[in-house]
């Protein structure tokens, strides 16, 4: 099941999107998140739907296969639906219970949020899967490249960053490990109060706590044999170059940004 | 050339020695074996040579730079290391950068890396697999890359702790493979550290540790000889080893003598 989570996984493609400067990436990613909040209407969901959709397809990823891994966070979303639904007000009462009422402005209003915060995972999701945690590092560091004048350790924090993405696959496979192996013993996590529930999960987290330290231990041997050294200067194997191709990315999404604008403008 | 002096070394937690007056020399392009139970002292030597322990008694020094705390870095710029778990010392997303980061750390220009990067690829047989994720590959192929990953930077000294143990018998035999095809090329220092005592055959000398302390050191054949030596220390000659052993002294055929036939 876990397998299944998409957050911090990179597929290796050569698609475009792949090809695209991680730096552009990133940008790119900052604007969605922005236009986003533009979208107030069904005209200017169904826009951005199909753009995420468009770009799925171009960054070679099965739509099924995004989608199984949002069923993970399926809770969330239903959550954030059901807060609207309850706690927006406006337009025809649907249904009166007394205590509470749904009313179909929160209906509405629930689909919309939804939707944005589905949008939101979908496109940062497409960002992790088409960028290696490396290249999303080295983009980032590039980036924040100026707040070193300031003292800011953009280096060494990138260095963690990259660390934190690269191993999350690998606690991911160990907590599987560690669900079947408490699971072969009696636990259950899916039975029981509360408070079995709560002892179940600990025993979980203890040996994928100890595991976790003991892994970065090695890493830290390993990264200081391997020369690493946190004030040491280092050259890069990536070469960042930002191609015509990522001017383009960036005129389409300020082009989406227009159109939206349009919609708004238009009353749709 | 390494050599040791009468090395101690306790851990702060321990009342124990971890390394109890070591002495050793290990020559240039030789193929040290360390054998050793759990705790026997094989790891902290490991970490001793390669300057992660700083404060010990004693003098460790490196082809005649005796090893100080102030020095330690620069000397071991020459060593590198392949853990037990491969998993735990991969640090780039794919295997290409992996490779690539010792030799960031040593600011090579990209154009250098580039090349050797393939080079050390080719050479361990992993080209192909370039763009790959390192956690998606078999055990086997993630020691090839961590060797891969050491090699890059040319080392003089090539150090494997343990790092068969969590391998399937295939794994083994391409690690132990692709070990002997390194050292037989580019003439590195070998030291292998390892449970196994099928896996030393190869070894210019075996050092049996126990409690710290050197017990045992010499060839293959003298070490496949003292099986009550062994198991004094923890250790116990593998059954085929008794076997062939005791088939060669029937030959009067000295096992490295069978093994170079074989």
């Amino acid at each position: 099941m876990l397998s299944k989570v998409l957050i911090g996984r990179y597929i290796p493609g050569d698609s475009v999107i792949h090809a695209l400067d991680p730096r552009s990436k990133i940008l790119l990613t900052v604007l969605f998140m922005v236009i986003v909040f533009l979208a107030n209407s069904w005209a200017t969901y169904i826009t951005l739907i199909l753009f995420v959709l468009i770009v799925t397809k171009v960054a070679g990823l099965s739509i099924r296969f995004l989608f199984d891994g949002l069923k993970l966070i399926l809770v969330l979303f239903i959550f954030t639906f059901l807060m609207h639904v309850f706690l927006t007000k406006g337009g025809t009462v649907l249904v009166d219970g007394g205590f509470f009422t749904i009313e179909s402005e929160g209906i509405i209003t629930g689909i919309f949020i939804t939707l944005r915060l589905t949008l939101l995972v979908v496109v940062t999701t497409i960002l992790t899967l088409t960028t290696s945690p490396i290249e999303l590092t080295h983009g980032l560091e590039r980036m924040f490249q100026p707040l070193k004048r300031i003292g800011f350790p953009v280096s060494e924090v990138a260095m963690m960053m990259s660390i934190s993405l690269r191993f999350i696959p690998t606690l991911m496979d160990e907590t599987e490990k560690i669900i079947k192996a408490q699971s072969a013993r009696g636990s259950s996590f899916r039975m029981g109060g509360l408070k079995e529930r709560f002892q179940a999960l600990l025993s979980i987290f203890i040996p994928l706590f100890v595991s976790a330290f003991k892994r970065a231990e090695e890493l830290a041997v390993a990264m200081d044999v391997r020369g690493y050294n946190v004030k040491g200067k280092r050259t890069s194997y990536r070469l960042l170059e930002w191609k015509s191709s990522d001017t383009i990315a960036i005129i389409i999404m300020i082009l989406l940004a227009a159109l939206l604008f349009g919609l708004r403008a238009i009353g749709l | 050339m390494i050599v040791l002096n009468d090395v101690t070394y306790k851990y702060d937690d321990s009342r124990r020695a971890a390394l109890d007056n070591v002495s050793l020399r290990i020559e240039r392009g030789d193929w040290i074996s360390i054998v050793g139970a759990n705790g026997s002292g094989k790891s902290t030597l490991v970490k001793l040579l390669m300057g992660i322990l700083e404060t010990y008694e004693g003098d460790v020094s490196i082809n005649g730079i005796k090893v100080t705390e102030e020095n330690t870095r620069a000397l071991h710029k020459n060593f590198s290391i392949v853990l037990q778990n491969p998993d735990n010392q991969f640090v780039g997303a794919t295997v290409e950068d992996d490779v690539a980061f010792s030799l960031e750390n040593l600011e090579v220009p990209r154009e250098e890396m580039l090349e050797i990067v393939d080079t050390v690829l080719q050479e361990v047989g992993m080209l192909e697999y370039k763009k790959h994720e390192p956690s998606r590959l078999s055990g086997g192929q993630k020691q090839r890359i961590a060797i891969a990953s050491a090699l890059a930077t040319d080392p003089d000294v090539l150090i494997l702790d343990e790092a068969t143990s969590m391998l399937d018998p295939q794994g083994r035999r391409d690690v132990l493979k692709l070990v002997q095809a390194v050292h037989k090329k580019r003439k590195t220092t070998i030291i292998y550290v390892t449970h196994d005592l099928t896996e030393v055959f190869r070894s210019d000398a075996v050092i049996v540790m126990n409690q710290g302390q050197v017990r045992l050191k010499g060839s293959v054949d003298t070490i496949y000889s003292n099986p009550h030596i062994l198991e004094e220390n923890n250790l116990v000659l593998p059954f085929e080893i008794k076997i062939s052993t005791a088939l060669l002294n029937q030959s009067i055929m000295s096992y490295a003598k069978l093994v170079r036939k074989l």
